[in-house]
């Protein structure tokens, strides 16, 4: 993988001239390469991995697995494209398996989570079926730990 | 008891490794920024992990043949003809070791009489001299240059070379410089050693973490596998230091001794760890690239780093440090280490530690992640600044 989407996948805020120095480039050619990355939509934005404990310990979050009837001519699409409108929707993936679309939600209260399934999921025509996993921990996220590492037991040789 | 009468003058006039002494102060203190380390801060390949677990469940824990499980050997054969283009028979041409350590004990035991000389480059690793000693041997240090970009010369071997040099010792890519040799140069030191009877030890242990250039073995030359115990291991490019595995390859008619030496004293290298081994061989030169990847990263944010604080650095292009030049702050490699130590909690070794010709460098492990090498900077900076401004 390109390493500069490699680095800032993990972290989008080292700056251009620390950029520079790890991919052994200048400056100039960090800013135009990340310029054009956005230009042509590979770069789709930037996001902050937070502990959300910290930050919001009212949010509850929780994936739902939906089973729907694609349509004739869109398949999923219309179906995809109408959840992902609502605000409490994080994201949404088309999926193999068991399943077809898996939708990730972060709401306000459990509450908000199950009036959301049953009010606007479930009752979208062509929705056949609806799981809900609640978070419970988590441990990594987008390629970030967050959970302590071990300590460092190495010892100078 | 009096021990001083039952010590061995040998082991008794070893000088202890010069790490030692800040790793002993630093053990001390709390919460230090370690920049000490020589090995790898990335954890052993899932795949090698899994493996070793299988291994043990499957009840796998005998010794093995002393020279190593041949299923191993083959696939060391296999894997340095693929780096090197040279073959290493499997049977009698591959002892599977305890480390790359073993391997440099093996074949200086297994060559070196009372008196015979041994040449050594410097700065180098810390266990040539001390065991070229232990067989009576007589180190003769030839000291590489930052203008030579710490390069071994071929004139300067030549200098060196008396009806008494029994063997050559190339330690690279090199710890702590990050020197490497490449093919020009080691073609000069071929040449040097031409109608000689003279042998190379080459330690490449580092040889899958170049930067820039891919590694370029000296065995790769012309002639020079007759010449040359090819040392290498796990330990360093697939994050393996305490599986303690690594192995030597070389003529039969030196390996058949050594390995005496080896059955007597070692029996054979850990067998969970060789099992382990094969599958690090055969299936992980991703994770590899990654590490490795990671690693120049990281070189570059150093030798930047350092150049910006006004201490000179050598852009390394092998192993995981960089080794800058402190001169500029009128202190010595030890007093630049110890009061870094004390001031800033920050821990890198003297270049000394290396040989006299270390003096006025020290040694930068960047065996770190990228934040924690950015914090020990600061306050590498910081301190230096304290000097410059008196105080």
């Amino acid at each position: 993988m390109d390493m500069l989407i490699k680095l800032l996948r993990t972290n989008a805020r080292i700056s251009d001239s620390e950029l520079a120095v790890m991919l052994g480039t200048t400056e100039e050619e960090v800013r135009s390469r990340i310029k054009e990355l956005e230009d042509k939509g590979i770069i789709k934005g930037y996001s902050t991995v937070f502990d959300e404990e910290f930050v919001s310990r009212d949010y509850v979050r929780a994936i739902i697995e939906l089973k729907v009837t694609p349509k004739a001519q869109v398949g999923y699409d219309e179906i995809a494209k109408e959840i992902a409108q609502y605000s409490e929707v994080e994201s949404v993936y088309l999926v193999s398996g068991g399943y077809d679309l898996s939708v990730m939600l972060r709401c306000h209260s459990l509450k908000e989570v199950s009036d959301y399934v049953a009010q606007r999921l479930a009752t979208i025509d062509g929705v056949v079926s609806t799981t809900t996993h609640f978070f419970l921990q988590k441990y990594k996220e987008s390629g970030i730990m967050l959970i302590d590492e071990d300590e460092d037991e190495r010892v100078m040789q | 008891m009096d021990y001083s009468k039952i010590l061995s003058k040998k082991a008794e006039g070893l000088k202890p490794s010069g790490i030692r002494k800040y790793f002993d102060i630093a053990a001390k203190m709390d919460n230090v920024i370690s920049l000490g380390v020589g090995e790898p801060d990335f954890r052993t390949p899932w795949a090698v992990r899994r493996e070793a677990i299988k291994t043990l469940e499957r009840g796998k824990t005998i010794y093995t043949a002393n020279p190593g499980l041949m299923s191993l050997r083959k696939v060391i054969s296999e894997y340095t003809e693929e780096k090197t283009g040279v073959k290493y028979d499997p049977d009698g041409e591959i002892i599977v070791t305890v480390g790359g350590s073993e391997a440099i004990d093996l074949t200086v035991r297994a060559i070196v009489e009372p008196g015979d000389e041994v040449i050594i480059p410097e700065p180098s690793f810390v266990c040539y001299k001390p065991i070229v000693e232990l067989t009576g041997g007589v180190p003769v240090i030839i000291e590489t240059r930052e203008e030579d970009m710490f390069r071994l010369r071929a004139e300067d071997l030549k200098n060196a070379i008396t009806d008494k040099t029994k063997l050559l010792i190339l330690p690279y890519p090199n710890n702590p410089t990050g020197a490497v040799m490449p093919k020009k140069e080691l073609s000069e030191i071929a040449e040097v050693l031409e109608n000689t009877n003279i042998m190379i030890l080459t330690d490449e242990i580092y040889s899958e973490l170049t930067y820039g250039h891919k590694h370029f073995s000296v065995i790769s030359l012309p002639g020079m596998k007759e010449r040359c115990i090819y040392v290498n291991g796990f330990s360093k490019t697939f994050a393996m230091t305490g599986w303690r595995l690594g192995y030597m390859c070389g003529p039969r008619e030196i390996l058949k001794h050594a390995l005496k030496i080896h059955q007597f004293g070692i029996m054979s290298s850990p067998t969970v760890s060789q099992y382990a081994a094969i599958e690090a061989l055969k299936s992980c030169s991703e994770d590899v690239e990654n590490m490795r990847a990671e690693y120049d990263m990281r070189r570059r944010l150093l030798v930047d780093g350092f150049n910006k604080l006004g201490l000179r650095c050598f852009e390394p292009e092998g192993a995981f440090y960089v080794f800058p030049c402190v001169s500029s702050t009128g202190l010595s490699s030890d007093e630049f280490c110890e009061k870094l130590l004390y001031s800033k909690k920050v821990a890198v070794v003297p270049g000394t530690a290396f040989g006299d010709c270390g003096e006025g460098y020290i040694r930068v492990s960047y065996a770190y992640s990228r934040k924690h090498l950015l914090t020990a900077l600061e306050k590498i900076g910081e301190f230096i600044e304290e000097i410059r401004t008196g105080k």
